[in-house]
């Protein structure tokens, strides 16, 4: 017992302490920038690696996931095409039981048709676990990447479908891949059923 | 799973009037007469080599009117378990306690008696211990409804088509929330319970000289609410002077019922629900739970889900044994420096988690029959970064950074210390049991998955005291370290399937019983599950590490010293969330 260890051990922490400063040197962009959020999340750190919320971000990687919302297309005369068809999957999967949807009626004959009139999810009860999106056929329910939720009243926790639904394009713009990916499992889905009709006129 | 050929036989024809095999469809083991349990269970220890039990657990069959408990016996060499089961009638569940032969049945009888009322006679201290004293009823029982109850499992009806509602006025406080007779909770006060807790620690352990010499015992209560406790847990330690005499762990402050929650939900969703137990060790939680239930519907991942998966998992002990030596380090008074190296590491894995299965720390990646999805190109780039390159020169940091340095030393050599067979017969598993020099370890003992394809050694540390218990967790994350670059290596090209079959929400679970258990970070992980061929569990147990591990915290601390208490506690690295599940 002579002290070495600690000394050791101390060295190991001085390193540290001036790898930030010569980092801080080496790299312009260190702090508040992409650039320099992306390297302090890169095996290449080295120094401090804080990422100074809220002023800097971290960047979400595509796959991130928080509370869902419910995607509707953009459709020529510019009104909202919900892609749900209130099938029911999701409330049935949802380990938390947060989601509930109401079938809308056709207004004409009033029976039942495959849209949603209302779809809430409570959020107070959401785990986030995704499951809901995994399971959902048609694409219609997407984790979210928005994490700023809070709110000052209760009842606002409970998201409607006016606060649960996004454009087609806000998708695509945070999950790049599954949004074409998903696309070209649509499209081809179409051919395959075109070319089965088409083959059926034929015979 | 096959019974050792030797032992089957030869037991059946010694024990016939007391043991008969388990013939019911998809169970497995031996049905044991209560009567003769203690004198078969020894027989077990003894001449059979099963000395290590590594879990007791109750099952309610409510339609047959009997409560069973089932045994897991393992020997420490490594092998298949022998499951045993005693049943009893419902209304009088009377067990003898096997805590004589194996102690570390001690917490997980009092766990049975606690939340399905089955009596283990001849248990030193059958008290309840994850729910309080004044608690009516036992929750896992079948015909027990909870307040909110809505339903027997999920999909509950009224959730997914009524009108929304708040769940707190759909059940004001008092409804279905039953008391003992003469009991009112605004009259209550907690001091009874704790009176009889404390009375009973020190009648354990006072001594007639004392009574002569007019000298006291203190009792010193450390937690619930305390940093050191990590979580909210309490140790009643009995002093005598400065020198622990007895301790006595009191939990369930975070208890939640998971395992009822767990027989409320299909299958499926179970797998998010588990990422809730240990919550710094997602990934291996999945891992076991997901293990159990395909052993029942017979599944096989395919090859690059296994890789991932044994990926994932290994990146998980890393990820906690960072966290453990950085809070242990806290613990020693060291504040914060150590755990930030630590942590920053961590941060970096959980990047890749983040990328493959979209949460950093609740993870849901698994599914039955491989994982939900491949890990993405850019998180693959940055674990092959990491495991190659940082990782290695990190370990060797944190270990030039601590391993020599004198005050951690002379903190932790000598302390705590829990000898083989201790360790053994309190059925203590992970980095506590392998410190103490036993080197057992799941992945090697019984190989799931595909982890008799790599090379690795279990590590093994021979002094049983807290600084083995960090250094045997230094030792650990090399060894993963080493899985993991022959898993990159060895891993199927890109675009080979992940998942047997298609993604189903609905699976169908043939009727029997399974134990599935991996190697987790802080020690075995095993899940006990029961299906009736419905669509969700009849029985789901968890077989908690950090749980049972706390069986031997009493061993390690008398002797020691009250300010040695915390360091012991943090050695040992438990998780509140699974403790009390
Ligand atoms: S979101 Fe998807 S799963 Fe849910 S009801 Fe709509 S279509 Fe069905
Ligand atoms: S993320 Fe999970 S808990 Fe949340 S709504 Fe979807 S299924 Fe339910």
């Amino acid at each position: 017992m002579d002290g070495r260890g600690i000394l050791q051990g101390l060295a190991v922490t001085l390193k540290h302490f001036i790898a930030s400063y010569v980092d801080d040197f080496k790299r312009k962009n260190r702090y508040f920038s992409e650039e320099g959020v992306k390297y302090r999340s890169s095996p290449e750190v080295e120094g401090i690696f804080t990422i100074q919320y809220p002023e800097e971000r971290r960047i979400l990687h595509e796959n991130f996931r928080y509370i869902p919302f419910l995607v509707y297309d953009e459709g020529e005369e510019g009104q909202r095409d919900i892609r749900c068809t209130a099938c029911g999957i999701c409330a049935k999967v949802c380990p938390a039981q947060t989601i509930w949807i109401v079938r809308a009626k056709d207004p004409n004959t009033g029976r039942p048709v495959s849209k949603p009139a209302e779809f809430y999810i409570d959020t107070t009860l959401c785990m986030n676990c995704g499951l809901c999106a995994e399971f959902c056929p048609f694409d219609a329910i997407i984790m979210d990447h928005d994490f700023e939720i809070a709110v000052y009243d209760k009842p606002d926790m409970v998201f409607d479908i006016e606060r649960l639904l996004r454009p087609a394009s806000y998708y695509q713009q945070i999950r790049p891949t599954q949004y074409a990916q998903k696309a070209a499992e649509r499209e081809a889905k179409a051919k395959a059923k075109a070319a089965r009709r088409g083959a059926a006129r034929t015979k | 799973m096959a019974q050792p050929a030797v032992a089957a036989s030869d037991l059946e024809a010694r024990f016939s009037d007391i043991l008969t095999p388990d013939t019911r469809k998809g169970y497995e083991g031996y049905i044991v007469k209560p009567e003769g349990l203690l004198a078969f269970a020894k027989a077990l220890r003894d001449e059979y080599g099963y000395d290590y039990l590594s879990s007791v657990t109750g099952v309610d069959y409510l339609p047959n009117d009997m409560m069973e408990v089932v045994y897991h016996a393992y020997k420490i060499t490594g092998g298949p378990p022998l499951v045993f089961k005693v049943q009893v009638p419902r209304d009088n569940p009377v067990v003898p306690s096997v805590t004589s032969i194996w102690p570390g049945a001690d917490f997980q009888e009092r766990e049975a008696w606690d939340l399905l009322g089955i009596r283990f006679e001849g248990h030193p201290n059958l008290r309840r211990i994850l729910l309080w004293e004044g608690f009516w009823g036992h929750p896992l029982r079948k015909d027990w409804r909870e307040p909110y109850y809505e339903g027997e499992h999920k999909p509950f009806k009224q959730r997914t088509s009524g009108p929304h509602f708040w769940h707190e006025d759909h059940s004001p406080f008092g409804k279905n929330v039953d008391y003992p007779p003469g009991f009112d909770p605004y009259t209550w006060e907690p001091e009874t319970a704790d009176q009889i807790l404390y009375e009973s620690v020190v009648q354990r352990t006072r001594k007639p000289e004392q009574e002569e010499l007019h000298s006291e015992q203190v009792v010193v209560n450390l937690g619930p609410q305390h940093p050191s406790t990590h979580g909210v847990f309490r140790m009643i330690a009995t002093l005598d002077g400065e020198t622990v005499v007895a301790l006595e762990p009191v939990m369930g402050y975070l208890h939640r019922n998971h395992e009822k929650i767990g027989e409320r939900n299909t299958w499926i969703m179970n797998i998010p629900y588990t990422d809730r137990l240990d919550y710094i060790t997602a990934m291996s939680n999945n891992f076991g739970y997901v293990l159990a239930v395909e052993k029942l519907m017979g599944l096989e991942p395919p090859e690059r889900a296994q890789y991932l998966r044994v990926i994932m998992a290994e990146l998980t002990r890393i990820v906690n044994h960072m966290w453990a030596i950085g809070f242990l380090l806290n613990d020693l008074g060291a504040f914060f420096t150590p755990a930030l190296y630590a942590i920053e590491e961590r941060e970096l894995i959980l990047d890749i988690f983040e990328a493959a299965s979209g949460s950093r720390m609740m993870n849901n990646y698994m599914r039955f029959g491989g994982v939900v999805r491949d890990i993405p190109e850019d998180a693959w780039d940055m674990l092959v970064k990491l495991v190659t390159d940082r990782l290695p020169r990190k370990i060797d940091e944190l270990d030039r950074f601590l391993t020599h340095n004198e005050i951690i030393k002379s903190r932790c050599l000598g302390v705590g210390v829990l000898t083989p067979e201790q360790a053994i017969a309190l059925s203590t598993a992970g980095p506590v049991l392998r410190a103490s020099g036993v080197p057992y370890d799941v992945r090697r003992a019984e190989p799931y998955g595909i982890y008799d394809r790599f090379d690795f050694e279990v590590a093994v540390r021979y002094h049983g005291d807290v600084y083995d218990r960090y250094l045997i967790r230094i030792d650990e994350m090399r060894q993963s370290l080493r899985i993991l670059e022959q898993a990159i290596r060895d891993i199927p090209e890109r675009g080979a399937p992940i998942l047997a079959g298609k993604p189903q929400y609905q699976v169908r679970v043939p009727a029997g019983e399974a134990y599935g258990r991996v190697e987790g970070p802080k020690g075995e992980l095993g899940f006990y599950v029961v299906s009736t061929g419905k669509a969700n569990p009849w029985r789901y147990h968890v077989r908690a590490p950090s749980f049972i591990n706390l069986t031997a915290l009493e061993a390690m601390s008398i002797g020691n010293k009250v300010a040695d208490l915390v360091v012991i506690l943090g050695s040992i690295d438990i998780v509140l969330g699974e403790v009390d599940r």
